[in-house]
């Protein structure tokens, strides 16, 4: 027998557990103004969650999913898209739709039952799917996507997200082999968060990594820190460009880990082990930049103190405009039926008729 | 002005989809096998030679993925239309048809649209191998969002499938396998379209009123044959357009005749015979002088090529059911 194929996955780490580079940084990482907007939309994306979980304790906010532990991934991932990008993403992905244009009142509105919340208003993301909530359902539709930004031979790119649970769907293997054949300009961001609700990473996979899902649809993949923003966003803004370029799909696992419950309807303590649970906070990103930035001069406790203030009061304003069009701007009752077809059927116009008679619950 | 062509119902789908895609450059047609070999049926023979291989693609073969693959691209102001070779094969798509191409209009309040044509054969009657017989349109029918299209005969399958490849909404157009060869039409390559959401009164009459789509037609007219010679006068309606649903040209016939008799090939229970039934008696109750009769495929699974013609309604089951509502005066 001799070695028929044998392959290897690489792993980016710039900023190491202790916030010291542990590599040459990449030219945009030495541009501190670049880091800081970085550290910024990450506490923004850490206070937006915060509050959003809050209003759902107190019923003012339905199921929400927040992103606690995973600011680096969205954010850092999500702003290697550029405005003429196409953005796919699933239901943890607020921290990418916050990169691409879609406003937190949007979000908020779709998580608080408004389906208006993925009526998507600014022009960057008008291209934008609506967050998937079927599991790997989304990935097909970025490789869509890609087909038509490939066959109209445009120099755009997608980007999607999904779970390390997700790529345990058949959709999501379906997407990556279509990729690599046809050679998309499409890039996958696996958030591995190490649970899957419940259900640890160790009990989704024999692979030693989700990286090399990647490998049997011939697509270029690597491993990040998915706790370094840095390496996120150098290694999403270079697949991205590649993709622009013709050079085709890559995958992308950024390991992290969940902080926070899978959603406001889920109780991690459950099952989550708390030893680990502690220890992972002692790497977590938001932390990890902060540190890091400290450490340079950069920030200190007031100018961090300062900025949190202000995203504080930037999330309460887009809060405002969330129960404003919630409570004051209801949608109408006929609105179920208004936008299913482009013209609303016969069989249905005595329904519609009933539900405005009836009107509003 | 415009020619005319004795079509087949497959050449007629293939002379809609060379028509349309020779106006519109955003249709793109895609499935397992459609290139090269112009589909397992022929319904794309030639057309990759004509329009390339960009815009008549072979995908793998994953029916998920056709399926998921579309949705991305139509929502890019492509018109994808995926092939499923076989409706049997529809399940791994079933999950991007109703959670995705049926709701995206809806979940982005317009702002993301679902050009889709999703062809494929169904029904029995030629003798396949298991899962190549069924018909399952009910379960399509019954999602909001989705357009379910039959086409019974050539000409219906031209302007049918020009108006579904116009249509802004996901559409899911079935053609009767059985047919595809069965019967031949004078099509005018005029290049117009049906409408989406009317039945067709194939046949007017003033005693009973047969209903039916797909395949099943073809039982029902000579049913309505059979029943002429014996004095009966029978109006034919081929729903075509099975969802959404025109009720209205339905209740209009049986307002006239008092009677009819739904005719479907799927299995009884649940079936859109059943939606048909229930609708009737709900608004024209009063204009029945008789129960409504139905004929449909037994509540089995599709038995497999050689007990299938025991399952499949015949022109003498619906004979029957006929005059069995008949009688009652």
């Amino acid at each position: 027998m001799r070695k028929s194929i044998s392959f290897e996955i690489n792993h980016l780490q710039y900023l190491d557990e202790s916030a010291k580079p542990a590599n040459d940084l990449p030219e945009f990482a030495k541009d501190t103004d670049k880091l800081v907007e970085l550290y910024d939309r990450m506490q923004f994306l850490r206070a937006m969650d915060k509050r959003a979980v809050g209003l759902q304790r107190i019923g003012k906010m339905r199921t929400y999913p927040a992103a606690l532990g995973q600011e680096a991934v969205g954010i850092g991932a999500g702003l290697a898209l550029k405005d003429t990008d196409v953005l796919v993403p699933y239901y943890r992905g607020t921290g990418m739709m916050l990169s691409h244009g879609i406003k937190p009142h949007e979000i908020l509105l779709y998580w608080g039952g408004d389906e208006r919340g993925a009526d998507y208003k600014d022009p960057i993301a008008a291209q934008d799917f609506p967050v998937a909530v079927p599991i790997a359902t989304q990935i097909l539709h970025a490789a869509g996507v890609a087909t038509a930004i490939k066959l109209r031979g445009e120099k755009r790119a997608v980007m999607t997200e999904i779970g390390e649970g997700g790529t345990s769907e058949g959709e999501f293997y379906e997407a990556l082999n279509v990729a690599g054949v046809w050679n998309l300009p499409f890039v996958c961001i696996v958030n591995n968060n190490q649970w899957a609700i419940s259900v640890p990473s160790e009990n989704q996979t024999k692979a030693e990594s989700y990286a090399q899902k990647a490998i049997a649809a011939g697509m270029d993949t690597l491993q990040v820190d998915g706790n370094d923003i840095i390496a996120v966003h150098d290694a999403s803004v270079k697949a991205m460009e590649k993709a622009r370029n013709g050079g085709g799909p890559t995958l992308i696992e950024a390991i992290c880990y969940r902080l926070c419950d899978h959603t406001t309807a889920d109780d991690a303590s459950r099952y989550h082990d708390q030893k680990v649970h502690d220890k992972a906070w002692e790497v977590e990103p938001v932390k990890r930049l902060e540190d890091y930035l400290k450490s340079l001069g950069v920030l200190d406790d007031k100018a961090i103190e300062a900025m949190a203030k202000d995203n504080k009061a930037n999330v309460e304003k887009e809060v405002e405009m969330y129960f404003d069009i919630l409570n004051n701007q209801p949608q109408p009752p006929e609105a179920m039926f208004d936008y299913l077809y482009a013209e609303v059927p016969e069989k249905t116009k005595p329904q519609r008729e009933e539900a405005i008679r009836r009107g509003a619950k | 002005m415009s020619d005319t062509k004795i079509l087949t119902l497959i050449e007629a789908v293939t002379a809609a989809l060379d028509h349309e895609m020779g106006l519109d450059k955003e249709i793109v047609l895609m499935g397992e096998d459609v290139g090269k070999n112009g589909g397992v049926f022929r319904a794309t023979d030639g057309l990759q030679q004509k329009y390339g291989d960009e815009r008549v693609m072979d995908t793998p073969l994953a029916e998920a993925m056709i399926a998921g693959l579309s949705v991305g691209m139509a929502a890019q102001g492509m018109k994808p239309v995926p092939e499923i070779q076989f409706m049997g094969f529809v399940f791994p798509a079933f999950n991007q048809i109703a959670t995705a191409a049926a709701r995206m209009r809806n979940r982005t309040r317009g702002r993301l649209t679902m050009p889709i044509t999703f062809r494929m054969p169904y029904g029995g009657g030629i003798h396949a191998p298991e899962h190549h017989s069924e018909s399952t349109e009910a379960l399509f029918a019954h999602i909001p969002g989705l357009r379910v299209l039959i086409p019974s005969n050539p000409t219906r399958a031209y302007g049918l499938l020009l108006a579904s490849l116009r249509s802004p909404d996901p559409i899911l157009f079935l053609e009767p396998k059985r047919v595809y060869r069965m019967v031949k039409h004078e099509v005018e390559m005029n290049g117009v379209a049906l409408p989406l959401d009317k039945c067709f009164v194939d046949r007017e009459g003033d005693d009973i009123t047969l209903i039916s789509w797909g395949a099943m037609m073809h039982e029902t007219l000579l049913a309505a044959d059979q029943l002429a010679k014996d004095g009966v006068s029978v109006e034919v309606i081929d729903v075509a357009t099975v969802a959404p649903m025109d009720m209205e040209t339905i209740f209009t016939s049986v307002r006239k005749t008092g009677r009819c008799v739904v005719v479907q090939e799927a299995p009884r229970a649940g079936g859109l015979g059943s939606e048909i039934a229930a609708e009737i008696a709900e608004h024209e109750l009063m204009s029945l002088i008789a129960p409504i009769g139905r004929v449909a495929g037994y509540d089995t699974i599709m038995p497999y090529a050689k007990m299938e013609m025991q399952y499949m309604p015949s022109v003498e089951r619906v004979v029957e059911e006929a005059q069995k509502v008949l009688k009652y005066v």
